[in-house]
C-alpha cells in the first residue's frame, strides 16, 4: 500500500513519530493533503523553528525559551522545595493539580538498564548541586509509579540521605505500573497532599 | 458456574456460530478440523485472555478479517456476567464486562476454568517453567491482584539482569554498582510476596492431588507436590512470613551479587522455584512412567480445580476437556468421568464419541461441522434456528456493536 512520491515520505515521517501507527498516519497525511479547510503552513512553521527555540532550564531541566524556565523564575514560588519528576510532562500534570507551589528538577527519564539508562545518565548530579542551596530543606520525589521509578525513587534517596533535608514520595493510590502524567488531577493531588517521608 | 451461551465470530474458522449451552456435561463433537477445539479454545479465550494452542492472538482472527468476536454469558451463583472480546488482528484486543471496557487485568479471575489438554504431559515432562506457571495461574486465579505482582517480579528482573550484564561487559566492579541495590529492594519486595502463595498454594494443593491422583490411577500410590526453593526455611515449625522470606532473599541477593556478576544474571529467587512432583518419593519428571505421567498431569489439574471450588463459594470453574479422553484406556476413562461429573459444568471435545464414558448424568451434544453448531441436542437451539426468548437477533444487538474500522495500536 505504498503511494508516489512525497504522500508516501509524509506517511513514513508521521509514522516515526510516538503513538501514531501507520492507519493514522495515512489519515493525517491524506487530510493534510485534502482537506480544504486545513492550512499545514502554521505546522510547518513550527516545526522548522522549534528546536531552534526550545531549550531547557539550566537550572531544573523543565522546557523554556530562556536561559531558565517560568517557574525557577518566579519569585512566589517556595524555593525551600524542589520537586523530582521524570520528564517535562509531569510538571505541566503537577502544574494542573495546583497543589504545588514549589520547585522542580527533571531527571530526564528514569533508571532503566534495559534502556541503557543507569544513575549516569539521569540529571543527578545537577539536583545535587541545587542541594548547596541552605534554602532547600525538603525533596519531593515524584518519580513514575512503576518498577522503574520505584528504583529512582530508591536510589535517589540513598543518595540524600546524607543531606539534612525532609525526602518524601508522592502516596500511592496512583495506579500501579502506570505514568504519573495519566493521573487524573485529583488523584495526583491527593498523592502530593498524602506524600510520605523516606526517612533520612 | 456456567456459560449460558457462547457466541463468536470471524473467529479461527467460524464466519458466526451462537450455542446455548446447559449446565451439566456438554460434549462438542465433529470429525477433526471441523472447530471443534476452536469453539473449546473460545471460551477458554474469556477466561485467561490467551489461548492454550499458540503465542499470540493473530491466528485466532478468520483469514481476510480484522477483528474476530467472542461473546459469553456466565451464570455465577446468582450474578450474570456478560462477557465480550474483541481480537484485533492488529493493535490492542478490547475486553468488556456487562458491556462496560475493562482492562484484561480486571477480568482475570471473572470466570473461572481448568483445562485438561494432551499437551498437559509437558506438565510432567518439562522444565520447571511450565509447573511454576501452572501454580501461578491458579494463584491469579484465585486472587487476580497477583498478576501485578508477578509482572513486577518479572519487570524488576529483567531490569537487573540487563544491568548485570551491562556491568560485566563494562567490567563495572562490584564496588561500583550501587543502583542494583534500588533492584534488589523491589525484587525482593515482590519475589517475597509471590514465593509465600505458591508456597501457601502448594500446602493446598496437597490433599486434593493426593486423592485425585488415587482416583484415576487407581492405585494407593502417593503423589506429593514439594516445592524447592532457598528462599523457604527447610525449618517449617512456623509459616514462613513474608518479611522472613524478604530478609532470606535480600541476603541471598547480596551473597550471591559475585556470582550474578560474572554471570550476567540473577541466581536466586523465585524464578529459580521448581515444584516437584514425588509418586511414591520418587520424582515423577525422571521416574513416572506414561501412563503414570498421564494420571498425574489430570491429578494436577483436577487438583487445581478443587482448590479454585474451594475458594470462590459462589460457583465451580468450567472444566474444559479437549480431546483427553481419547488419550486414555476405558478404566481411566470412567475414573475420571466420576471425578468431573459434579462440577456444575464441564465442556469436552471428542472426535469419537465411542471414546467417551458414561457420564451418569444428562449429557448435552453439540455437533459442529465445517465451523458450524448444526445441532445443539437437550433443547438448546443452534444459531441457525434464531436466538433463544429474551435475545435480541444477532447483528442488532445495540448493546454489542462490532467497534468501527479505526482500532489501532498505539
Ligand atoms: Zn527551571
Amino acid at each position: 500500500m505504498a503511494y508516489d512520491g512525497l504522500i508516501q515520505q509524509l506517511i513514513d515521517e508521521l509514522g516515526r513519530l510516538p503513538g501514531i501507527g501507520p492507519k493514522s498516519a495515512q489519515r493525517i497525511a491524506f487530510h493534510i493533503v485534502q482537506d480544504p479547510h486545513y492550512d499545514p503552513k502554521p505546522l510547518g512553521d513550527i516545526l522548522d523553528r522549534i528546536r531552534d527555540v526550545v531549550r531547557f532550564c539550566t537550572i531544573c531541566g523543565n522546557v523554556t525559551e530562556q536561559e531558565t524556565c517560568a517557574i525557577c523564575r518566579d519569585p512566589r514560588r517556595d524555593h525551600r522545595t524542589i520537586c523530582v519528576v521524570e520528564e517535562p510532562k509531569d510538571v505541566a500534570a503537577i502544574e494542573r493539580t495546583r497543589e504545588y507551589r514549589g520547585l522542580y528538577h527533571v531527571l530526564g527519564g528514569a533508571l532503566s538498564p534495559i534502556n541503557g539508562i543507569g544513575p549516569e545518565q539521569l540529571h543527578i548530579p545537577a539536583l545535587l548541586k541545587r542541594l548547596s542551596d541552605p534554602n532547600v530543606t525538603e525533596i519531593i520525589i515524584a518519580t513514575d509509579p512503576n518498577v522503574e521509578g520505584e528504583a529512582t525513587a530508591t536510589y535517589l534517596s540513598r543518595q540524600l540521605s546524607v543531606y539534612d533535608l525532609t525526602v518524601t514520595r508522592l502516596a500511592s493510590g496512583l495506579p500501579v505500573g502506570g505514568d504519573l502524567e495519566y493521573a487524573d488531577e485529583v488523584t495526583l493531588g491527593r498523592a502530593f497532599q498524602g506524600r510520605r517521608n523516606l526517612g533520612t | 458456574m456456567h456459560i449460558r451461551f457462547l457466541e463468536v465470530r470471524d473467529f479461527r474458522n467460524y464466519v458466526h456460530a451462537r450455542v446455548e449451552l446447559t449446565p451439566g456435561v456438554v460434549v462438542l463433537t465433529g470429525p477433526n478440523g471441523q472447530g471443534k477445539t476452536n469453539l473449546l479454545e473460545a471460551a477458554r479465550y474469556l477466561s485467561v485472555y490467551s489461548s492454550h494452542r499458540v503465542s499470540g492472538d493473530r491466528p485466532l482472527v478468520r483469514a481476510g478479517c480484522e477483528r474476530a468476536l467472542i461473546r459469553a454469558e456466565v451464570l455465577h451463583g446468582d450474578r450474570h456476567l456478560r462477557l465480550d472480546c474483541v481480537i484485533a488482528r492488529e493493535g490492542a484486543n478490547r475486553v468488556r464486562l456487562g458491556g462496560t471496557p475493562r482492562r484484561v487485568g480486571e477480568l482475570i479471575g471473572a470466570f473461572a476454568t481448568v483445562l485438561f489438554a494432551p499437551e498437559d504431559l509437558s506438565l510432567i515432562h518439562d522444565g520447571p517453567a511450565v509447573r511454576r506457571n501452572f501454580l501461578d495461574g491458579i494463584l491469579i486465579e484465585r486472587r487476580p491482584g497477583l498478576a501485578e505482582v508477578i509482572r513486577g517480579y518479572d519487570r524488576v528482573l529483567r531490569q537487573r539482569n540487563s544491568l548485570l550484564r551491562s556491568a560485566r561487559a563494562n567490567h563495572i566492579p562490584q564496588s561500583q554498582l550501587q543502583s542494583i541495590a534500588s533492584w534488589d529492594t523491589q525484587l525482593a519486595e515482590f519475589g517475597a510476596e509471590l514465593e509465600q502463595e505458591r508456597w501457601l498454594l502448594t500446602r493446598a494443593l496437597v490433599v486434593p492431588l493426593a486423592e485425585a491422583y488415587r482416583g484415576i490411577s487407581g492405585t494407593d500410590d502417593q503423589a506429593i507436590p514439594r516445592l524447592r526453593s532457598v528462599l523457604i526455611p527447610d525449618d517449617l515449625s512456623e509459616h514462613p512470613t513474608i518479611e522472613t522470606i524478604r530478609e532470606r532473599f535480600l541476603r541471598a541477593l547480596e551473597e550471591g551479587l559475585e556470582t550474578d556478576l560474572q554471570r550476567g544474571t540473577t541466581g536466586v529467587g523465585p524464578h529459580r522455584d521448581e515444584l516437584d512432583l514425588l509418586l511414591s518419593g520418587l520424582v515423577a519428571r525422571e521416574y513416572a512412567s506414561h501412563g503414570e505421567s498421564w494420571s498425574l498431569a489430570l491429578a494436577l489439574r483436577l487438583a487445581a480445580a478443587t482448590v479454585l471450588r474451594e475458594s470462590s463459594p459462589a460457583g465451580d470453574p468450567v472444566l474444559m476437556l479437549d480431546d483427553v479422553f481419547a488419550e486414555l484406556d476405558a478404566a481411566r476413562r470412567e475414573r475420571l468421568a466420576a471425578l468431573i461429573s459434579s462440577y456444575e459444568q464441564v465442556l469436552i471435545t471428542a472426535a469419537i464419541p465411542e471414546d467417551l464414558p458414561e457420564f451418569h448424568r444428562p449429557v448435552q451434544q453439540v455437533h459442529i461441522l465445517a465451523g458450524q453448531v448444526v445441532d445443539a441436542a437437550a433443547g438448546a437451539p443452534a444459531a441457525a434456528d434464531g436466538a433463544a426468548a429474551g435475545e435480541p437477533p444477532e447483528g442488532s444487538d445495540p448493546h454489542h456493536p462490532v467497534p468501527p474500522a479505526d482500532v489501532e495500536a498505539r
